[in-house]
Parts: C-alpha cells; sequence; structure tokens
C-alpha cells in the first residue's frame, strides 16, 4: 500500500475532462488545493479597494458610524423606537456591524463573477473562490469598524458577558454563510441575467426592513416570531445584542430556524452555483 | 511513448440564438416566458416524443467543435493552425478546463498551463510586484514557487526599475513582458498557448519563442497555436489543421502549413465568402470575392514571374462608412511578410474614396511583373478605419503558386533566396 502512495506521488495527476451529467459533484478538494488564490484574491481586494481615495479605509467607519447618526435621529430621537432601556446608538451600532458585512459581502460576492469575467473565461480555477474570497474581505472592514463599537462600550459603560467570546463568532460565522449562501444564487444567475445588478439594491433595502436593524425584534407578537426569524439576518442581528448588550433572549427555538434557513440556502447555493458552473466561460 | 492528452471525439456547442446577437444577455423575460409555456412543450414532447426545447433553443447553435480527435505525446509540441472561427480557440479553452466540452472526453496527464491570454488578473493599480504573485496564484502557481522564481521572472520581464510602480504607469510594451514573464515561468507538464507572440514588438517576439523553444526541450508537452506560420514551423515539429470544428488534416509541420494554406481557395486564384461565412462582427463591411487575374483578365491558377497579376477584391457595404482602407497583405508559405498595402495608400485616393456610400465595391490594384519569386504566396485582406475599428481580416485569404519561366537567372536550376525576383538592371564596366 504504502509503495503504491510513492509511485503514484511521481506521477503527475490525470484530468479526465467531459461533459458532467446529472447534479454536479462539489468538488471541495480542488477549492482546497487553490486555497492560496482565495488568499491572494482577498489580499488584492483589500489592496484596491480603498486605492484613490482621499479617506481611504476610514469609510470602513464612516458607513456605519453616519448610519447610526442619522438612525439615533429618526428612530431614537424623532419615533422613539423601544430600546430596552439601552441607548439607541449603541443599540443601532451594534446591528448596524453584523448588518453592513452581510450586506457588504452579499453585493461583492453576487457581482464578483461579472467582475472577474476575463479570468473566467480565460484561465481554469475553481469559480467558488471568488464569492468566498468576496465574502471574507468583508471581514476586516468589519474588524475596523468593531473599534468604534468597543469605544461606545466604554462610553456608555457596557460590560459584555463571557458569552460574547462564543457568541460572537458564531454569529458572525451565521451573517457570512448567510451572505454567501444568497451570493452563491445571485452571482451564479448573474452571469447570465445581470437583471441581478438592478435587484441587489432593492434587495438589500427590503432586507434590511425585516431585520431588527433600527428596531427591536419585541416589537413583533410572539406568534410572529418563528415567521420573523426565517430571516437568518434576524438571527444574528439578535444574537449579536444579545451577546453584546444583554439584551433579548439568548439562543431559542427562534434562533435553530434561522440556522436551518441559512444552511439549506447554502447547500442549495452551492449545488446550484456548480451546475451553473460548466457554462460560466460560454455565457458570461 | 506515454500520451500526454488523448482527445476523443470532443464535440463544443455554443448557442448563437438570434436572440443572443440583439440582446447581449439573455433576459430574465424570455426565460419567464420560456417557463410559462414549458408544461405546454413537455406536454406536447411526451405526445409526440419530439425535442422540448423550445424553437428558439433548437435553431440557433453552431459546432464550435465537431468529433475531434487525437493524440498527443509526452513532450511532443504540435501547432494548431486553422483560420479564424476553426474552433482552435475553442479546443485550447476545452483542454484547460475553461469550458465544458458538450460531447467526447478528454484525458489529460499532468497540470495544464494556459497561455489563453497573458496578464489574466493583473490589476493596475496593483505594482509589477504585486501583480506577479496575484497572476502567478490565477495561474496556479503557489507561493513558495513564486519566490523562488521572482527574480528571474522580473529579470526575463526588463521591468526591475518599475516593479514597484503601480502597471497602470507601464508603457504596453512593459506591461506585456510582465504579463508573459509570469506565464513562461509556470512549469506545468503541459503548456497551452495562443497567440501570444502576435503582440509585442519584434526583439520581444524573439525572447518568446526563444523561451517555448527551451520549454520544448525540456521535455514538455507543448500545444501552441498561431496565424504566424514561420514561428509554427520553427516551434513545432508536427502539426493539426482544424476547419469548421473538424480535425482535417495531422502532418509534419511543413506540410501541414502547405495544407493548410492551399485549403483557402476553393479554387486556385479565387476566393468567394458565403453569406455565413462573414463574420457578423464585420459589419456593415461584407467580403463578397478576391480574384487574382492575369493581364486577359482570366482568373489565374499559378502566376509567372514575369507577368503582372492583377488582384481586385469585391464587397459590399451596408452602410456608409468614413476613413475606409481595404488592402492586402502579401506573404510567403512560411508567414513573412512580403508587402502591405491598401487602396486609400495615397492621399488623393483618401480624399476621394476615404468615405463611401453604402453599396457595391471593387478594389484593384496591379502587382507588377518581374516582382515575385518562385513558390508559394499567401493573401490575406483587411478593411479598416485606422485608429477606429477594424471591420474585417483575413490573413489568409487566398494563396498561389509562382512560376518563374523567363524570370532573370532561370538559366542556373538552383534555388533563389528571397521572396521577391526583379529584374534588375546591371551594369558591368571594366575599371583597371
Amino acid at each position: 500500500m504504502a509503495e503504491a502512495i510513492q509511485t503514484v506521488r511521481h506521477e503527475p495527476p490525470t484530468i479526465y475532462i467531459k461533459p458532467s451529467t446529472g447534479l454536479a459533484a462539489l468538488n471541495l478538494r480542488d477549492l482546497w488545493t487553490y486555497r492560496e488564490l482565495v488568499f491572494f484574491m482577498i489580499w488584492r481586494e483589500l489592496k484596491v479597494r480603498y486605492k484613490q481615495t482621499l479617506l481611504g479605509a476610514a469609510w470602513a467607519i464612516i458607513q456605519p458610524v453616519m448610519t447610526m447618526v442619522v438612525f439615533n435621529f429618526l428612530f431614537g430621537k424623532v419615533a422613539k423606537v423601544p430600546t430596552d432601556g439601552i441607548p439607541y446608538p449603541i443599540f443601532a451600532y451594534s446591528a448596524l456591524l453584523p448588518w453592513g458585512l452581510f450586506t457588504t459581502a452579499l453585493n461583492q460576492a453576487s457581482r464578483s463573477l461579472t467582475s472577474n469575467h476575463n479570468m473566467i473565461s480565460k484561465v481554469y480555477f475553481p469559480r467558488l473562490v471568488l464569492p468566498i474570497s468576496s465574502v471574507l474581505a468583508g471581514l476586516v472592514d468589519f474588524a475596523i469598524s468593531f473599534v468604534i463599537l468597543i469605544g461606545l462600550m466604554i462610553y456608555y459603560k457596557i460590560t459584555p458577558t463571557w458569552t460574547a467570546l462564543w457568541a460572537l463568532p458564531f454569529f458572525l460565522l451565521l451573517a457570512i454563510l448567510t451572505a454567501l449562501g444568497v451570493a452563491l444564487w445571485l452571482s451564479a444567475i448573474n452571469v447570465k441575467y445581470r437583471d441581478v445588478n438592478y435587484a441587489l439594491p432593492f434587495l438589500t433595502q427590503f432586507w434590511m426592513f425585516i431585520t431588527p436593524v433600527a428596531y427591536s425584534a419585541k416589537i413583533i407578537s410572539d406568534q410572529w416570531q418563528i415567521v420573523y426569524s426565517l430571516n437568518p439576518m434576524a438571527g444574528v442581528v439578535n444574537g449579536f445584542r444579545w451577546a453584546l448588550l444583554g439584551s433579548g433572549s439568548g439562543p431559542n427555538a427562534a434562533l435553530w430556524v434561522s440556522v436551518a434557513i441559512s444552511m439549506l440556502v447554502l447547500v442549495g447555493g452551492l449545488f446550484y452555483f456548480r451546475n451553473m458552473e460548466r457554462t460560466f466561460a460560454d455565457t458570461i | 511513448m506515454t500520451i500526454a492528452i488523448r482527445v476523443d471525439h470532443i464535440s463544443k456547442r455554443y448557442r448563437i440564438g438570434a436572440a443572443q446577437t440583439k440582446f447581449r444577455y439573455g433576459m430574465l423575460r424570455d426565460v419567464l416566458v420560456d417557463t410559462v409555456t414549458a408544461p405546454a412543450r413537455w406536454a406536447k414532447a411526451l405526445v409526440r416524443r419530439a425535442d422540448p426545447q423550445p424553437a428558439s433553443v433548437k435553431d440557433n447553435f453552431i459546432w464550435a467543435l465537431n468529433d475531434v480527435t487525437f493524440d498527443v505525446e509526452e513532450g511532443q509540441v504540435l501547432g494548431i493552425v486553422g483560420r479564424n472561427g476553426a474552433g482552435k480557440s475553442t479546443l485550447l479553452k476545452v483542454l484547460s478546463r475553461v469550458t465544458e466540452p458538450t460531447r467526447g472526453s478528454v484525458t489529460v496527464r499532468g497540470r495544464v498551463g494556459s497561455l489563453l491570454e497573458v496578464g489574466t488578473g493583473f490589476h493596475p493599480e496593483l505594482t509589477g510586484r504585486e501583480n506577479i504573485y496575484m497572476n502567478g496564484a490565477i495561474l496556479g502557481m503557489k507561493r513558495a514557487e513564486i519566490d523562488s522564481k521572482f527574480d528571474e521572472i522580473v529579470a526575463f520581464s526588463e521591468v526591475e526599475q518599475f516593479i514597484d510602480t503601480p502597471v497602470k504607469r507601464y508603457s504596453s510594451g512593459m506591461y506585456l513582458r510582465l504579463a508573459f514573464a509570469v506565464a513562461a515561468h509556470l512549469e506545468p507538464e503541459i503548456l497551452v498557448v495562443d497567440e501570444v507572440l502576435a503582440v509585442g514588438d519584434a526583439e520581444f517576439q524573439k525572447k518568446c519563442l526563444g523561451k517555448m523553444g527551451d520549454v520544448a526541450q525540456q521535455g514538455r508537452t507543448v500545444l501552441f497555436v498561431s496565424h504566424n506560420m514561420s514561428a509554427i514551423l520553427r516551434l513545432t515539429q508536427e502539426a493539426i489543421v482544424l476547419n469548421k470544428g473538424q480535425l482535417i488534416k495531422r502532418a509534419p509541420t511543413p506540410e501541414a502549413v502547405d495544407f493548410y494554406l492551399a485549403s483557402g481557395s476553393q479554387q486556385a486564384g479565387e476566393r468567394v465568402w458565403d453569406a455565413e461565412e462573414a463574420p457578423v462582427s464585420a459589419a456593415p463591411f461584407h467580403p463578397i470575392a478576391l480574384r487574382l487575374k492575369d493581364k486577359r483578365g482570366k482568373v489565374l491558377e499559378t502566376a509567372r514571374s514575369t507577368e503582372p497579376i492583377t488582384l481586385e477584391f469585391e464587397y459590399r457595404l451596408d452602410s456608409p462608412l468614413t476613413g475606409l482602407r481595404v488592402g492586402f497583405y502579401l506573404s510567403t508559405m512560411r508567414g513573412e511578410y512580403v508587402l502591405t498595402s491598401f487602396d486609400t495608400d495615397e492621399p488623393k485616393m483618401f480624399e476621394k474614396h476615404g468615405a463611401r456610400k453604402a453599396g457595391f465595391y471593387r478594389s484593384r490594384c496591379v502587382i507588377p511583373g518581374d516582382f515575385l519569386n518562385e513558390g508559394r504566396y499567401a493573401i490575406g485582406v483587411n478593411a479598416s478605419s485606422f485608429g477606429v475599428r477594424r471591420y474585417f481580416m483575413d490573413e489568409n485569404a487566398l494563396a498561389f503558386n509562382v512560376d518563374i519561366s523567363g524570370a532573370p537567372g532561370t538559366q542556373w536550376p538552383e534555388l533563389r533566396q528571397g521572396p521577391v525576383r526583379p529584374r534588375l538592371e546591371w551594369k558591368i564596366e571594366r575599371v583597371d
């Protein structure tokens, strides 16, 4: 057995190319061999993103902070949305962080295939590299704007609970996987139908209304909570507030509905993407 | 010998539907309509056992590759020739796994590196150094591999001074050199090369050809596509000829090249373009026919070196064009250019005919007698507006032979070097 492995190692790998029929295999091993490309794509994205801008990476802070200021005025001062006694600025900011990560990741990843069309039509690599690296690149902006959150928490003298140590990474992962799942569908559709480009701003705007970013999920009556949690981002935003500010309830049935939906979208997206992948180079 | 690439009855179908020429991308609306009418179609198909595809899908496709089969041995350098649209690029795309075949299969032993287009993934904002890493990663190199070859790549590209400058500040030559340098230092078992040599200055082309030669000598398998016959002849021993998606010839390179150049004309001395043969992209320009005639106005098969040849190019313009120039290239069978000439080269001709109304035209010129040497020549045609657009180009529209009987020096039965054989006026004087 050991000998067999040794002889195999000296042989160049043999690749079979044929039309794929039926449901394409996910072939995640191929993705693993190209992991360095994921790293380089993230690196390129970050290098390029704020090139030729005056404020550079400060934009990662300006966007959520300005939104917080506007929300604070509209929902905190004018509409007086109930916040469980939490100061509205930090109430909004703790939700704007995961929400910002989600929309940036979703937007970039959904356009990742069309904006790299020359790569797709010229070179082979697992196409999944593109949406995955776009989503991961969003984490850097998240990290930068997280610094402001720490400042806000110190200012408002809020101490996070120990559960935040595992809960934040968990909800972060849920946000990323949700963004990736939706982006897999949208990016693959976008290759053929550029309608996605026009639908995206609508989608994110509409999605924010059904996510408790500006308001608390508590204003939704109990019998609608499960329906409400069909939106995985509701689970993410609630989770962030719970872990950081101790508001609302911890993981409950509604959260597992969110997780299940997110996984369903992701796995479905992976298979849909892999199946559309074979025609990307021809239709892009 | 082991087989490195086995191509087994490969076919590739592309949709070129009328809908797609009108709208660049598919529209959701069309799909929605198709989806709504689908149940009816499927039901009909079940009853009649017909193909349930909508009519719009069935009719509009082309076979870019049609049942192509061949093997490449390990360490072989195989040339691929064929006119535009013959399926060369599609074949390379299938081999490098960019696109899937519709039918058939390919077995490839080893990593395939492709130079389908150099500089893929280059970002203008990144520096030369950063782009080397980026591009290397896209081409499938590991970071350590790029590290170890970095100096070599930079030296080859000759851009050492600017390696930390964003490539958007590079001249196009520098950009290209850097891009080719990265690709050339890939070390896959199989290298697929398409037309990279068509660009860059003569000096750099020479360097690229040298590099390709090195690669071949290291015993790696190379597939090489080019319109440059002299490059094909120099770098490959064997070549295949593709025509309309089919493999029509496989032979030692000189024979294959000759076959390819000869296959250009349906009849010696005349080339006629069918309506569907003229590319859509050429519109509003439509080539109709290219003819070579002798001085009696007869379409010739073999030109005589001592007699003038009349070249006629007929074409149609569907809408008026300004700045148009229609002309030809004359090249030897080996791909070396002899001359290039356009119908509006003379300023006063350009003034008069630079703007042409829609209609049928014939551009005609005379290649003088006592000019060409014996051998086989190719004529390419080109219709363009300088600096604006190239409407149509066919580098190998027609091939013809030149017979030298009666030309100067024929009393010695030897091969005279060079493509021209002018009758020069010699004077011999005694000067002692």
